[in-house]
């Protein structure tokens, strides 16, 4: 057979060349595949160092204790500010959470400890995860046919139910996740000293699986405050301080936009300092969120 | 702590005793109330199609499907048509998928190809996942006063250059679709960059040693060993990026210029149905109001449709690991 090689035949072989050439056409299709790489990963944090450095220079320059605290400007007006606006994005992103955090915690035990694989657990986290691809301005669309409908005004309670909505699917998937993660060791000593179910829940689940459910909520909450789709036709805006639940209320995603559209530099201005205090919002609730996540680390 | 000898602990201080008849009741009425709130997901679910449906029924029943055919949004004369919203809905969004997923999977790629260090690799990532904070409003801020300024020069040279060619037959006088589409981009990227980059890792390490073993360059080990490999991972990232893509409202709200037309021109200003809802909804009349709730609708079937493709492939990319360790 020609393939069985003798010893005779390997010495005589030349030593194959184990080295590349740079300028080979293999190797040379891989150096410049590797600098296009190179490439788009700079050019893909491009806009968010662009983006970043828009928010310091412009939003910095107005930052003060007044632009914190005033009233949004009319037409003409120079100053101002958007106090009543934080105030607002709080209020509903607290009413929100209130709502999603205690039903999702409470949907998330069942999917994960109580009936993780009946039929029931299966759809609902199916749903779950579908209503993550819910467009945000959807959630509007619900809470205006449900409740500004119904109550005949725009709301910062619509507002929250609407935000509710789209903090319920984060909720429930990162608490599942984290109750998952508790061992089954730890679950069974409590039942072997004759702990019910909910003994077990409350006293070794919870408490394991809490800084995972904290990850979770503080996402949820990162992502509601920076959402103004679902606000635009159920919160509406103010320009005033919120003084009852049950009137229209300003907040900062809608003042942005609001603002943006406007011929004024006084206002423009205003939605550049807005969108930095906005988006150092966000940003402390997802550090947060990073924090209780590892606390070991 | 002093040992306390074990007669004591159970006849005195009772450690250790059956549920009493209170803790069964607690323990069921917690645990019930657990269902009802796993039910009411699904309720919840049912609930938004039900109300959003009933409200569009009217117009349902009115315009039939010439509403997904028209292509005219005139409140004072009733005509009310998506046919443009649908078009520049699903327009922006391939552009978008063209640039954010190219650009996503060169990430994914990036971040676990052994390119960087693992350490600045995880940095990195922390940066895309920032980029996924930044709330929409704050990008169409942005690109009302960055981008577009910055896209006009090089659109309008595009179009006095290559104005023949379809793409650039107009030229860009200040909101329109290509700035859209960009920002567009950028917000799926960490979508797409995230779960390619799980598809990456879900690759054993063993593949990898293989294909170096066999004297593979690195770009040839990448084309022909991990991207076949993470084929599905990657497939399920951009159609859940899509997916992303077709709702997204604001920043389009505020640079695709809303107007009411299909033009193939990147440059035209276009409209999307999340866009119509944003900004006809506030001002909206009766009529109007349930003209937009059918254009919801529609919105709602698209995206679920999308989602629903993504999350199939992406379940079906897990079980093919989990099944082969």
């Amino acid at each position: 057979m020609n393939s069985v090689i003798t010893t005779g035949d390997a010495l005589a072989r030349p030593t194959p060349r184990l080295h590349r050439h740079l300028v080979e056409g293999r190797a040379l299709k891989s150096l410049i595949l590797s600098i296009l790489t190179w490439l788009a990963a700079i050019l893909a944090s491009v806009p968010l160092l662009s983006v970043i450095y828009m928010l310091i220079v412009k939003g910095g320059a107005r930052i003060s204790l007044e632009t914190l605290t005033a009233l949004p400007p009319a037409g003409f007006e120079t100053g101002g500010g958007f106090g009543n606006a934080i105030v607002g994005t709080l209020a509903m992103v607290g009413i929100g959470a209130a709502l999603s955090v205690p039903i999702g915690i409470l949907a998330a035990v069942y999917l994960a400890i109580l009936g993780p694989n009946s039929k029931l657990a299966a759809t609902s986290r199916f749903l779950a995860k579908v209503m993550t691809g819910l467009p945000s301005i959807l959630a509007g669309v619900f809470a205006y046919a449900a409740m500004v409908v119904v109550m005949g005004t725009y709301s910062a309670l619509a507002g929250g139910v609407a935000l509710a909505v789209l903090m319920l699917r984060t909720v429930v998937l990162t608490a599942e996740e984290a109750m998952k993660q508790v061992p089954q060791r730890m679950k069974d000593a409590a039942f072997g000293m004759g702990c019910t179910r909910s003994q077990v829940i409350w006293k070794v689940v919870l408490p394991t699986a809490l800084p995972g459910i904290l990850t979770g909520v503080m996402l949820a909450v990162a992502g509601a405050a920076g959402e103004s789709a679902p606000l635009l036709f159920t919160a509406l805006f103010s320009n005033y301080y919120l003084s009852s639940l049950t009137e229209p209320t300003a907040s900062l995603s809608i003042l942005i936009y609001n603002f943006s559209a406007m011929p004024f530099e006084n206002q423009i201005e205003l939605a550049w300092t807005a969108s930095l205090v906005l988006v150092l919002i966000v940003l402390v609730f997802n550090i947060l969120a990073r924090l209780v996540r590892q606390p070991n680390v | 702590m002093p040992v306390t000898p074990l007669t004591q602990v159970t006849s005195a201080s009772r450690v250790s005793r059956p549920p009493s008849q209170a803790d069964y009741t607690r323990d069921s009425l917690f645990r019930s109330l657990a269902y009802a709130c796993a039910l009411g997901i699904i309720l919840l679910v049912a609930y938004i199609l039900w109300e959003i449906g009933r409200q569009a029924v009217p117009a349902i029943g009115h315009y039939g499907l010439s509403f997904i055919t028209g292509t005219a949004w005139d409140v004072s004369r009733q005509h009310f048509g998506v046919l443009p919203q649908i078009w520049g809905t699903l327009y922006s969004s391939l552009l978008a998928l063209l640039f954010g997923g190219l650009f996503g999977v060169a990430i994914a790629i990036f971040l676990t190809q052994d390119f960087i260090h693992a350490r600045l690799s995880a940095v990195f990532r922390t940066i895309i996942e920032m980029l996924a904070a930044i709330p929409s409003v704050v990008f169409g801020l942005w690109g009302i006063y960055v981008l577009i300024p910055l896209l006009r020069p090089v659109a309008n040279w595009l179009h006095a250059q290559l104005g023949w060619f379809p793409l650039f037959s107009t030229d860009l006088s200040g909101p329109g679709l290509a700035p859209a589409a960009l920002v567009l981009s950028i917000m799926i990227l960490p979508t797409v960059a995230a779960i390619s980059v799980d598809a990456f890792r879900r690759i054993p390490y063993k593949v990898t040693e293989a294909a170096f073993g066999m004297g593979t360059t690195r770009w040839e080990a990448i084309l022909k060993v991990m991207l076949p490999t993470a084929t599905s991972g990657i497939l399920a990232a951009l159609v859940l990026g899509f997916g992303r893509a077709l709702g997204e409202t604001m920043a389009l709200a505020m640079l695709i210029g809303n107007s009411n037309q299909i033009s193939l021109s990147l440059f035209s200003p276009a409209n999307t149905l999340a866009s119509l809802l944003a900004s006809n909804f506030p001002e909206a009349g009766h009529v109007e109001v349930q003209a937009l709730m059918y254009a919801a609708l529609v919105l709602l079937a698209i995206t679920f449709l999308v989602n629903v493709v993504g999350l199939g492939i992406e379940q079906y990319t897990m079980r093919k690991f989990e099944g082969r360790k």
